[in-house]
């Protein structure tokens, strides 16, 4: 339970809101993480918030996490300066598991949306450079409010160059834009993805991750194939504090990436009251 | 080579799976149309005498305001379709309708495919039922995109929990 | 004597029991009268002990009666569990001093003597056993609670005086106790005295107990123990009816008597609180005027607005969800998550319910009218 102290070695401003930080340990080795997984993060002082991993395995150097100022601890988060201390634990959770995806000779589709992206792109990464896929090809589908805050905006343009098929939809076009405009599951149909072997990974606002999931099912992928990234609060990120119980799961322990076949799908449509 | 234009509207996802007596009926109001990039396919107030249906490229869907230009509402790209006012009464366009790109469209005369449907009511509830259900998609996004899903009160992974002065 | 024999001590083996644990280092707690309830407390001698105190409980209820008679454990379970000794209500978890680049982190001293239960109910027992799963049988171990939880010498009370909210007969963990114990007591106070046959559930419990003056057990003594837990057992008669218990509640979740027992629930968290193994907490930290900075864990309670919060607001804003929640977890989501019910039938949560809400009765309530939906037009906006 006690954070490793890390030194930001450097910042990054994605857009307005949103930061990327990267850390290295102020002494010992660095942490290991498989993307998915997230850390705690600890501006000390101020608190503790659960925060994916944003960098990719397949980089060498700093742990980075993108971070969005929405409340006390991500904003001191957002402003810290190079050089400063915060602490770091984890890391923890389900990975997206791109390697045991049912089928490598099938389509993946990757659904991202707003800062969705951040827990998605060490997986696109390893997916966009997996050396053998037998065919499979990669879709990305990244959804964000305004061309202004597309996150990773650098990266998207390099995984089309290595392979990809991007498709950026924003909410609220800009001058300029001449990208699509429309919800995530509009484009769905201007990428040719073959449903019936892909696999699908979606993360985004719990609505946009329901209704995603539900058009791929609606286009004929197998649910068993679409896996979800979860959130609920988390304060030990160790399945103590009971405070990410989503039904059966403690989000923390048995997600935050699942399965949207069975117990989700139900779960993602249960309301509360 | 040219694709007789009855194959190029059987194969569109609208009118995918229509049968064949069907497909010939509603060829004869189609025409393969193309668009350089920035030309309009509509444009606001004009007449709504067709049905576009994309085949390549990207429309915006846009509307203008003095001060900020045109403002694109959404995009339709390939498989898609432009072009409702033409449905009802008084048949004016309400917004504009631009190639992002080059676009490939299949262009249906609305007056021939009203006749048409008006005519054999097999045939128009067809026409009716896919349009509608082209709508319906079309309504449920534009609701869920209403709710600002990725604006700062929506909640997403990676954000603060904790949050409570904001 | 081995695991599995039975002994015969008096009342006064029972004292030389808790000098014999306090020589050989333990901490010896027990049940003890304070604040007008039988609460854990320390424990050096018999007369530490609530003797011939009894508790009155029903729904919304809970007193003490005390008489003249010598009895130890006439009484059934009172509002302070023994989740409080490994779990404490508030912990610090670390401090660091932050300097600069340097931050340097102390973690408390999880170094204490060895503790010794005298007098855990078989329910409690089974709570700590449900504890130890949600703390200590998973990939992260709780420290303070593993430290604590080591070695703890347990000796149980089986119970042979039952409260009238008492439903342990049906969750299969009590009147008496089977297992997770190192002695087990059951009080004897009939005509041929009063004396406790002691049942040995480990090396250790044979070990302390051969420093304690023991007789062998008759037949008739044995015959007198199964007497108090059949007659025990006879007086609990509040059920909860377990069979497809897990899957009637996920199966209910659009129940209306969610909507109808938020109407009475107050959402204090009190049956949070008293429950034996309700585990949530809340991660804090908190600057002191010296920089430092200290992560405090506290308990939680699933009723308090707050504990669902994320960023926006609360996922379970109503009462209704909450209690749901509360009682979907308790009787059904922890079977998934940790293979056990997360109910042991103490009862506590309904005598510390102030207005009486009865869990059994609940789920009773739902069992009868099994797939009934509430009315969705009446449904949102039910703010309570």
């Amino acid at each position: 339970m006690t954070p490793i102290p890390h030194r930001i070695v450097s910042r990054r401003a994605e857009t307005g809101d949103v930061t990327t930080l990267s850390l290295v340990p102020a002494s010992g080795r660095p942490l290991g993480f498989v993307p998915g997984q997230f850390n705690m993060l600890t501006a000390y002082g101020v608190g503790e918030v659960a925060i994916s991993v944003s960098s990719s395995p397949r980089e060498v150097g700093p742990l980075q996490h993108t971070v969005r100022d929405v409340g006390p601890v991500t904003r001191a988060l957002c402003r810290a300066s190079t050089g400063d201390v915060i602490g770091v634990r984890g890391p923890f959770g389900t990975p997206w598991a791109v390697d045991a995806a049912p089928t490598s000779t099938g389509d993946t589709v990757v659904v991202a949306g707003g800062i969705g992206i951040a827990p998605l792109r060490g997986a696109i990464d390893d997916l966009v450079h997996r050396p053998d896929t037998d065919g499979g090809r990669v879709f990305i589908v990244a959804g964000a409010r305004q061309p202004e805050q597309i996150i990773f905006a650098g990266d998207l343009e390099a995984w089309e160059r290595a392979g990809a098929v991007v498709a950026v939809t924003v909410d609220l076009g800009s001058p300029g834009w001449l990208g699509h405009v429309g919800l995530v599951t509009s484009v769905f149909d201007a990428i040719a993805f073959e449903p019936a072997e892909s696999s699908a990974l979606v993360c985004g606002p719990e609505i946009m991750m329901r209704l995603t999931a539900r058009a791929l099912v609606g286009r004929g992928v197998d649910p068993e194939r679409i896996r979800v990234a979860l959130e609920r609060n988390m304060q030990c990120g160790v399945g103590w504090c009971g405070h990410c119980q989503l039904g059966p799961f403690l989000l923390c322990r048995d997600g935050p990436v699942l399965p949207y076949a069975g117990a989700v799908s139900h779960l993602l449509s249960e309301r509360e009251r | 080579m040219t694709t007789p234009v009855a194959q190029l509207v059987a194969s569109h996802p609208l009118l995918e799976g229509l049968p064949g007596d069907a497909v010939a009926q509603v060829a004869g109001c189609a025409r393969n149309v193309a668009f350089a990039p920035g030309e309009l396919l509509l444009g606001e107030g004009d007449p709504a005498d067709t049905l576009f249906l994309v085949r390549r490229g990207l429309v915006a869907i846009e509307i203008h305001a003095p001060n900020r230009g045109s403002i694109v509402v959404e995009t339709v790209s390939a498989g898609g379709v432009v072009g409702w006012s033409w449905l009802f009464p008084p048949y004016h366009w309400q917004f504009d309708a631009r190639a992002v790109g080059p676009v490939g469209a299949i262009a249906m005369d609305a007056a021939c495919l009203r006749a048409k449907a008006d005519a054999d009511d097999a045939l128009g509830h067809q026409l009716m039922a896919r349009l509608a259900a082209v709508l319906l998609e079309r309504l449920q996004a534009t609701r869920i995109r209403l709710l600002d899903l990725y604006g700062t009160n929506s909640g997403h992974p990676g954000e603060d929990q904790r949050a409570r002065v904001d | 004597m081995r695991i599995g024999e039975a002994v015969v001590m008096g009342s006064e083996g029972l004292d030389a029991l808790l000098t014999t644990l306090i020589e050989l280092g333990y901490e010896t707690r027990g049940p003890v009268v304070r604040d007008g309830a039988i609460m854990p407390g320390p424990v050096r001698e018999v007369a530490d002990l609530p003797v011939g105190t009894h508790d009155v409980q029903a729904p919304g209820r809970y007193g003490l009666e005390q008489s003249d008679d010598d009895t130890v454990f006439a009484w059934a379970v009172g509002p302070g569990s023994w989740k409080a000794e490994f779990f404490p209500p508030s912990q610090e978890l670390w401090h660091s001093t932050v300097d600069g680049e340097s931050v340097t982190t102390t973690t408390p001293d999880l170094d204490m003597p060895p503790l010794a239960i005298v007098g855990a109910r078989p329910c409690e027992l089974a709570a700590l056993a449900v504890l130890d799963r949600v703390l200590l049988d998973g990939a992260f171990p709780d420290p303070r609670y593993a430290a604590r939880r080591d070695g703890t010498f347990l000796v149980t009370a089986e119970c042979g005086s039952p409260a009238a909210t008492c439903f342990c007969t049906s969750m299969g963990t009590g009147p008496g106790a089977d297992s997770g114990f190192d002695l087990a007591l059951t009080e004897l106070n009939d005509d041929d005295g009063h004396r406790f046959v002691v049942r040995i559930g480990s090396d250790r419990g044979a070990e302390v107990l051969a420093a304690v003056p023991v007789s062998e057990v008759t037949a008739a003594d044995l015959a007198a123990r199964d007497r108090v837990l059949s007659s025990s057992g006879d007086l609990i008669d509040r059920r909860l009816e377990t069979r497809g218990l897990a899957d009637l509640l996920a199966r209910n979740l659009e129940h209306p008597r969610w909507d109808e027992v938020a109407d009475r629930c107050l959402a204090c968290g009190n049956c949070t609180l008293v429950c034996p193994t309700c585990f949530c907490s809340d991660v804090s930290d908190t600057t002191d005027l010296t920089g430092d900075v200290h992560r405090q864990r506290t308990w939680a309670s699933c009723f308090d607005l707050d504990h669902s919060h994320l960023h926006g607001g609360p996922v379970r804003s109503s009462t209704s969800s909450r209690y749901r929640q509360w009682l979907t977890h308790k009787l059904s989501t922890w079977w998934d998550q940790f293979d056990t019910s997360g109910c042991v039938g103490c009862g506590r949560c309904i005598a510390w319910c102030p207005v009486g809400i009865d869990l059994t009765e609940e789920a009773a309530a739902i069992r009868e009218t099994d797939g009934a939906v509430r009315s969705l037009s009446t449904a949102p906006g039910r703010a309570r």
